[in-house]
């Protein structure tokens, strides 16, 4: 193609939005509400699924060992004792397993300085000086955090195998809530951005139909002279992406704005919920965002007018 | 020899002989109805000026949306400029319609741009490079005579300097067949005698004009070949001939 031809392509591209420009200005802003509801709802969704992420990262399973100490097991075999050797070696058999996030070990000596601090406070040391003995000697735990919660009947069932195990502490309906919100959030968003997709190539399709209806004659000049399916088609194809570059440029100036005065506000009026509500920068949020609706917008666009120039333009 | 052979033989003669337009017994027929063309033979040479004549429903418009590949005959051959417009492929046929003019009765023109723009618009299509089109429509425009009204608005013109717009874009790429469909159609009889005039001085240069039209004065006093056709036939083919009424 000649430079001349690209220019021209290009002229009449962003001449057709003009010549058409209610229908375009129409197109624009269908186009832009979608994507506006698609932004809006991906900043709410990412934002949710990163709290939803916080509040897994807390989620933990702890793991207890059979010790010599143990008088309230019912039975133990000598060959269930945990030794230190062995304890190790789980912990290390634990750290290589792939739904694993993080192993904490915790000694007896630190779990009873942990129970003696939170029942008897900070002063516990005053309180706690009449047991001689650690009471919870023997009892090492592993505090196990994973990377997705929907693993963890895996692990546990893994851990109960092990017969140095004497007992795993976790909560099902903890991590049972936190997997079916994170599929919950996948479902909806997939549904929700479908539909949106699905109107806006259905809108641009009847921009750019609109569009060949009004400059048929123009659209059969150029067939009798002589000018290309290519020629004829690529103003066409550039308008819709035009029309979708603009419709997603808009609403994302919109979000960004609207995105950083919301957090402000949160942050100034709820600042009590900042301890557990981990609300994403904007920056985190338009990294992402930027690119999928450019490509969404331009993308639709894209696809809306071909299919209606490969329709409508028998040329 | 068999009557094919001949048939062959005849059109590979012809278009051999200087003839740029060839009909062998072409029919067409519409998805409902009688053919609106029905076993026409029609031979048209380089360079030769024809008026095509017939009432309405002759078949004179699909004669020349055939010519233009814009229809493809049901059954026979179309032979344009040795090519068989049957045979031409899909992406052949805006290289192949670069060689045709063509001209309305209603200008088909475009009427947010300039007379100037019309013009070079049928050249920035076949992508002539724009210095030539700085060169070449000014040039077209003169020989239409309609040099000092390239800035106008289409709107802003009469009908046949309207017309004449629609002659300078049809043939500022040179073309060796215009097709000119009612040319004069929507003209008073002044302007129709200069659009005539000016399809006149054009055919003197070597392009083949082929012209339908119910106008009579103008084919009776132009002398041209006529050819008469009346529901989907030629009923007379004369050079010099006249425009026969057929009632």
């Amino acid at each position: 193609m000649k430079i001349s031809t690209l220019l021209y392509t290009i002229k009449q591209g962003f001449a057709n939005i003009f010549r058409n420009k209610w229908y375009s200005l129409a197109s624009v802003a269908t186009i832009a509400a979608c994507l506006f509801l698609f932004g809006l709802f991906y900043a709410v969704v990412m934002n949710f699924r990163s709290i939803v992420m916080k509040a897994e990262e807390g989620v933990s399973v702890t793991v207890f060992f059979h010790n010599e100490h143990d008088y309230f097991c019912e039975s133990h075999e000598p060959g269930q004792i945990a030794t230190e050797a062995r304890i190790e070696e789980i912990g290390q058999m634990i750290a290589s397993r792939t739904e694993v996030l993080d192993v904490v070990f915790t000694s007896d000596e630190e779990t009873w300085q942990n129970f003696a601090r939170d029942f008897f406070g900070e002063e516990y040391e005053k309180f706690a000086i009449g047991f001689l003995d650690n009471p919870l000697k023997g009892d090492n735990t592993y505090e196990i955090f994973l990377k997705d919660v929907s693993m963890q009947n895996t692990l546990v069932t893994w851990l109960e195998s092990i017969p140095e195990v004497r007992k795993v502490n976790y909560s099902e309906l903890t991590a049972d809530t936190l997997s079916g919100a994170n599929l919950l959030i996948a479902y909806v968003s997939v549904g929700i951005i479908v539909i949106l997709l699905a109107v806006s190539i259905f809108l641009i399709s009847n921009t750019v139909a609109i569009g060949i209806s009004v400059r048929s004659e123009e659209i059969n000049i150029m067939k009798y002279i002589g000018a290309t399916d290519f020629f004829v088609r690529a103003p066409f194809v550039l308008e819709g992406m035009l029309i979708g570059l603009l419709g997603a440029a808009l609403p994302l100036c919109l979000i960004y704005n609207i995105y950083n005065y919301a957090l402000a506000y949160i942050m100034e009026q709820f600042s009590i919920l900042s301890g557990f509500l981990a609300f994403l920068p904007v920056d985190e949020v338009f990294r992402v965002l930027i690119p999928v609706s450019v490509i969404v917008g331009v993308g639709i666009g894209f696809l809306g007018s071909v299919t209606t120039v490969r329709k409508h333009l028998h040329v | 020899m068999t009557n094919k052979l001949l048939a062959i033989k005849k059109r590979e003669q012809f278009i051999e002989e200087n003839g740029i337009i060839y009909l062998e017994n072409v029919s067409k027929v519409y998805s409902k109805g009688s053919p609106a063309i029905n076993g026409m033979t029609l031979g048209i040479g380089k360079g030769e000026f024809v008026f095509i004549v017939g009432d309405s429903g002759s078949g004179k418009s699909t004669l020349i949306r055939l010519l233009l590949r814009e229809l493809v005959a049901s059954s026979g051959s179309v032979y344009v400029m040795g090519s068989d417009l049957a045979k031409l492929k899909h992406r052949q046929v805006p290289k192949f319609r670069r060689n045709l003019g063509v001209v309305f009765q209603d200008f088909r023109l475009l009427n947010d741009r300039n007379v100037y723009e019309n013009v070079a618009f049928a050249q920035r299509i076949i992508e002539v490079p724009s210095k030539d089109i700085r060169r070449n429509v000014p040039s077209i425009l003169a020989t239409v005579g309609l040099a000092g009204k390239y800035k106008a608005k289409t709107k802003q013109l009469s009908g046949g300097e309207q017309q004449r717009v629609a002659l300078a874009r049809a043939l500022v790429n040179k073309p060796s067949i215009l097709l000119a469909d009612e040319p004069t159609g929507n003209l008073d009889p002044k302007n129709s005698w200069e659009i005539m005039t000016l399809l006149e001085e054009i055919n003197k240069s070597g392009t083949t004009v082929v012209v339908v039209t119910h106008n009579r004065e103008i084919v009776n006093a132009m002398h041209k070949r006529v050819v008469t056709m009346k529901k989907g036939v030629i009923i007379s083919d004369e050079e010099g001939g006249e425009y026969i009424d057929e009632d």
